[in-house]
């Protein structure tokens, strides 16, 4: 039982990480790599800045900038100088590894013994609730702390993701939403594309940098090479909560990417618990997002094939 | 009114493709009429419109849109004067979101686009109105994708948006080109009504002869780059189909010989 909270506490906030991709995959359609570098960002930015003393909620929003920074980066080198979008992100993230090196001034922080906001949510709840030590939840004992972090993320996770829904049915949001689609008819509306793009992948990667900072604070430590695989991650999140709805308007997307996080992190548990070698987690993945994208095809030629051999 | 100052255009400048494709192009549209854009194929009407609507900037001379200087002015600036509907009627609406976000997308053309909601009570409600108006039974269908409709519906809903806020010029290129003829026919109907409705001033450009001779107060056909005839008033109304097809042939004919002989026949004759 515990294992399994901790492993929702990871969906959860690897969710973060899934809601920003599904930005920049699903709305601008190209899949941003500047991802692996803005999640490692925003955890060496929050745990260094822990570690310096500053307050943990401070941290973790100027993790939040720093990726929105990182993103902006991306979206202005590919539109401003028009270098293809894959280029650019790859571009950003080998920026970001050193930039990452530098902000952390080693490859690992440990946040052992620091206050970081798991710890403060921790305390928060238990003294709200007057509960310490371990709970019994559905006839298991676990310790109340894990509850709390896992309920909090929770509550993260679901504000941010009706905040994106507000802003994507707003009237600058459906204006951004259209440029992924037809950037010629949005630019005849009066729209300036490239600031649409700027600031998409500005949020798309504050989101990612956001769940990097959680997400290292929760584990408790940042490392440089924390980042590798996130965006095959991402992708596989999304393309699960695709698969989960039948409808596929805004509100149904998000929430199919926040469970598609979930449901991933919970097949890897499973996987591990059924003896997968770790080691080929990455393997698995960049394969099953690999069928993923193209079985939908496959599957469509095997139709109209099925079609021309009836007539 | 729209003034066209001497505007020329080079594509693929200093390459073995270079195209002149606007040669000092001049023309004065007056506000409230409309303009038929004729030529063949590759005659630069279509850069024309694309350079009025600011796809590209003009090598040298001048666009004024009611004392507006469009000149160097970024194509997503100018669309708050100018309204489009374009020739592929997968351009002009976003496939994958509904009617109803695509017209809302339109409500705001030129303006400032807040953190409001996009589809409020009272744009919803216009948005079903006016596309009841269309009659074309897809005010029930105001949440589904627009990508699902087909293309004269896409175009007519073009045209709708194109429109919805009034726009102080409707550039049209070719935009019933890619449809049945029936379709067509509607989404032509539906032009006139929307323009003389609103009395916009209106650049239409089309290969259809017949819709040249039936719709517009004036028609510019255009050659190789340059205005060749400029047809209005009076003469515009008489116009028949033989008439136009008469002066496609005289350009032809033209063509046929080669500019040497040409110049030396001018140098004996003229």
């Amino acid at each position: 039982m515990s294992l399994l909270i901790g492993t929702f506490t990871i969906g959860l906030i690897l969710a973060l990480l899934s809601l920003g991709v599904f930005i920049s995959f699903r709305i601008f359609n190209f899949a941003d790599i500047t991802t692996e570098g803005s999640i490692t960002l925003g955890a060496s930015i929050s745990a260094s800045m822990i570690v310096a003393g500053y307050d943990p909620w401070v941290a973790t929003l100027v993790a939040l900038a720093g990726g929105f920074m990182a993103g902006a980066l991306t979206g202005i080198i590919h539109t401003r100088f028009a270098i293809n979008g894959l280029l650019s992100g790859i571009l950003v993230m080998t920026a970001l590894y050193s930039v990452n090196l530098h902000v952390m001034g080693k490859s690992n922080i440990p946040l052992m013994s620091d206050k970081t906001i798991i710890t403060s949510v921790e305390n928060l709840g238990m003294s709200v609730f007057g509960v310490s030590g371990n709970v019994t939840l559905l006839g298991s004992t676990v310790p109340a702390k894990d509850v709390f972090t896992m309920v909090s993320v929770f509550f993260i996770v679901l504000a941010l993701g009706f905040l994106l829904y507000l802003f994507l049915k707003s009237n600058f949001g459906t204006a951004m939403r259209a440029t992924g689609n037809n950037q010629q008819m949005i630019r005849a509306l009066g729209v300036n594309t490239n600031v649409m793009i700027i600031l998409g992948l500005a949020i798309s990667n504050a989101l990612i940098a956001l769940s990097g900072a959680i997400l290292a604070q929760f584990q408790g430590f940042a490392d440089v090479q924390m980042g590798i695989g996130m965006l095959v991650l991402g992708l596989a999140s999304v393309i699960i909560g695709e698969a989960l709805i039948s409808d596929k308007s805004l509100g149904y997307l998000i929430a199919g990417a926040i469970c598609g996080s979930l449901i991933f992190r919970l097949l890897v548990a499973v996987a591990l618990r059924l003896g997968m070698n770790p080691n080929d987690l990455k393997l698995i993945t960049a394969v099953f997002v690999f069928i993923a994208l193209v079985l939908p095809m496959m599957l469509k030629k095997y139709k109209k094939r099925g079609v021309h051999s009836q007539c | 009114m729209l003034e066209i100052k001497n505007i020329s255009k080079t594509f693929n400048v200093d390459t073995v493709s270079e195209v002149k494709s606007l040669s000092d192009v001049s023309c004065t549209i007056e506000a409230e009429s409309f303009v038929v854009l004729v030529g063949t194929n590759g005659s630069g009407k279509s850069t024309l419109l694309n350079a009025i609507a600011g796809n590209f900037f003009p090598d040298h001379g001048k666009i004024v849109l009611d004392g507006i200087d469009l000149t160097k002015m970024p194509e997503h600036k100018r669309a708050k004067f100018i309204g489009r509907v374009f020739q592929n009627p997968f351009s002009g609406t976003a496939p994958d979101m509904t009617i109803a976000e695509n017209l809302a997308l339109a409500t705001k053309r030129g303006q400032a686009r807040s953190l409001g909601w996009a589809l409020p009570p009272t744009v919803a409600g216009e948005c079903r109105e006016r596309v009841r108006r269309l009659s074309m039974e897809l005010e029930d269908r105001l949440g589904s994708p627009i990508g699902k409709l087909s293309g004269g519906q896409r175009q007519a809903l073009t045209l709708l948006m194109a429109s919805w806020i009034k726009p102080k010029l409707l550039l049209l290129d070719e935009h019933t080109a890619a449809l049945d003829p029936k379709t067509a026919d509607k989404v032509i109907r539906m032009t006139e009504e929307v323009v003389s409705k609103d009395r916009l001033t209106t650049l239409m450009v089309t290969h259809s002869m017949q819709q040249a001779v039936n719709m517009g107060t004036r028609i510019l056909m255009m050659h190789k780059g340059r205005i060749v005839y400029d047809i209005k008033g009076q003469e515009k109304k008489r116009l028949k189909v033989a008439d136009l097809l008469f002066l496609f042939d005289e350009i032809r004919k033209k063509e046929q010989i080669d500019p040497a002989a040409a110049e030396m026949i001018n140098q004996l004759y003229v």
